[in-house]
């Protein structure tokens, strides 16, 4: 048997595909495709405070090799979770871990608080990377100050561990990445997408109602796994590569770059078997390759030879 | 209804004109039953340029062939790489999504109303509602007498009432200019076409209070409520187009 699983802290996931908010509902979506609580682990969709209507249709358009959106968190906030979703998801045998947003910092802190109390989420991933909201999301994620102070807020009241999502759209992810890692994060995901637009030439307008979107798909892979290893050379906590991760050889990529754990995003809309069809692939990879842990090929490409 | 996916091996692939083709798709084992109105998430592969699955309605099904069939309109690149699939190719695909038509009540009188490719869902809707004892009417309108398709299946379900823009066949005009509309005859109308022609017919059966249903087709990322990019403004907020629909009932459309 090969050894798949990592840890954050104390907390172990069995394997290292886990699933990205916003691209895996809340499981329940892929129930009939997939056997969910296979996965590592599964960050459901973004939620807020309050309901959320998103932004107006048209909100997605296709590009090369991946997708634009703007979807601007909908969702029908925490109190609704708690209510109808958290029961469900507390029976898949998987860590569910909530992806929270906020419009202040003291959104932030309530979300972190609320999730506090439910015993079946280990851990909270801090979205300050959202690109389709006006008020928060990105504009935290985008400003090292902004960054540290609602990093550190959260982590003041957060019993649960701690990812925090980094955005791409900046000059120096490695600055944000340790920023959050001295602000106390448990691990750090990457990265959200990248701020993009598309025109609808023959209507001649903006394909998306918001103008800009958040690009997705194996376009931006390259760009990721870019990012994944310049961060995961700086800093010491665990790190979670997302980007157009479409098949197991993508995610072995990101593996080997450093990153402990990868996430299947946009991937689950075109197969909605891809993250399992991922975890079977890295098997039969370090098998292949006559690795009995996972653990030896993270950040392989960094290693002296 | 689970969902399920798998490829399917194409036994037809036939061309109507230069801008329609129905692919006839055959069920690995049983075919699981599928309701009028559902869609199928068919992946194009082999067109560099289509990344996201394409939804197509469920144009027909012959579960003693145990078969299916797609109506498909060329209008992009990903629909071009599907005209050209033989038969024998086979194709990957998510189904059934998606609500369904609801029947109308007993002895209520039901007229099918459909416009270019959104005729696709009503001759498998058609065939249901004859199955369950009603008698639709059929009201189909094209651009000219050279691009009607599919004629002869659905003189089989009722009586067929063309339009067309140019007037060279039927009523000239558009379906919701044809004097069987505003007949009253109907009490519930089925629609599925351009959104201008579905947001019409919306209004002149709300007008008359005639119970209508639509089957959209919003622009969609997964197909399986995942996403949430295909929403739609209802009375009861934002609803996906894949999960929630894709037929809504005009009262429920803030349209």
């Amino acid at each position: 048997m090969v050894k798949l699983d990592f840890n954050i802290g104390d907390l172990n996931f069995k394997n290292p595909v886990l699933t990205a908010s916003g691209t895996f509902g809340y499981g329940s979506e892929f129930d009939d495709f997939l056997d969910v609580s296979r996965l590592g682990g599964i960050i459901v969709k973004g939620t807020t405070l309050e309901p959320r209507e998103g932004n107006a249709y048209p909100r997605m358009a296709e590009t090369p090799s991946g997708m634009l959106n703007s979807v601007g968190l909908q969702n029908k906030g925490i109190d609704y979770f708690e209510r109808n979703i958290y029961p469900k998801l507390s029976q898949y045998k998987t860590n569910v871990i909530v992806n929270i947003n906020g419009s202040s910092i003291d959104d932030y802190v309530a979300l972190a608080e609320r999730i506090n109390d439910l015993d079946h989420i280990p851990a909270i991933e801090l979205n300050i990377s959202c690109p389709n909201v006006k008020m928060g999301g990105m504009v935290f994620g985008t400003n090292p100050a902004s960054t540290r102070e609602v990093t550190k807020a959260v982590r003041a009241v957060c019993l649960k561990k701690l990812i925090v999502k980094l955005s791409p759209n900046v000059t120096n992810i490695v600055e944000f990445a340790n920023i959050v890692q001295e602000e106390g994060a448990d691990a750090i995901s990457l990265i959200n997408t990248l701020l993009g637009i598309a025109v609808d030439i023959h209507k001649m307008k903006p394909s998306l109602s918001t103008v800009t979107g958040g690009l997705s798909g194996p376009a931006i892979k390259p760009v990721a796994l870019r990012m994944v290893w310049q961060v995961a050379r700086a800093v010491k906590i665990p790190v979670i590569g997302i980007g157009g991760i479409m098949n197991a050889e993508d995610a072995i990529e990101f593996l080997l770059a450093g990153a402990s754990a990868i996430q299947v995003g946009t991937a689950s809309f075109i197969d909605p078997q891809t993250s399992v069809k991922i975890l079977e692939g890295i098997e039969s990879y370090l098998v292949n390759k006559g690795f009995n842990d996972i653990e030896d090929i993270i950040g392989f490409i960094n290693k002296p030879c | 209804m689970a969902k399920r996916i798998e490829s399917l091996q194409i036994i037809e692939n036939k061309h109507l004109n230069n801008d329609f083709f129905i692919i006839e798709l055959k069920g690995n084992g049983q075919i699981p039953e599928m309701k009028p109105g559902q869609f199928v998430q068919v992946k194009v592969d082999g067109s560099p340029g289509t990344f996201l699955r394409r939804p197509f309605s469920i144009h027909d099904v012959n579960y003693d062939r145990n078969t299916y069939k797609l109506l498909v309109q060329i209008v992009g690149k990903g629909t071009e790489t599907l005209s050209k699939l033989k038969k024998g190719d086979s194709l990957n695909t998510i189904y059934p999504l998606g609500n369904s038509f609801s029947l109308p009540g007993k002895g209520q009188r039901p007229l099918l109303v459909g416009g270019g490719c959104g005729i696709a869902p009503l001759l498998f809707l058609g065939k249901y509602l004859k199955k369950n004892g009603y008698d639709p009417d059929i009201l189909l309108g094209f651009r000219s007498r050279d691009r009607i398709i599919e004629y002869n299946e659905y003189i089989e379900l009722g009586e067929v009432f063309l339009t067309t823009e140019d007037g060279s066949r039927g009523e000239k005009g558009l379906v919701t200019e044809h004097p069987l509309l505003s007949s009253s005859r109907y009490d519930m109308i089925y629609c599925c076409g351009p959104d201008p022609m579905m947001k019409a017919v919306a209004k002149f059966s709300i007008e008359h209070k005639i119970n209508c249903e639509v089957s959209l087709e919003n622009l969609m990322g997964c197909g399986i409520g995942a996403c949430l990019c295909c929403i739609v403004e209802t009375v009861k907020g934002n609803l996906c187009t894949c999960t929630d629909g894709p037929v809504f009932n005009t009262n429920d459309l803030k349209w």
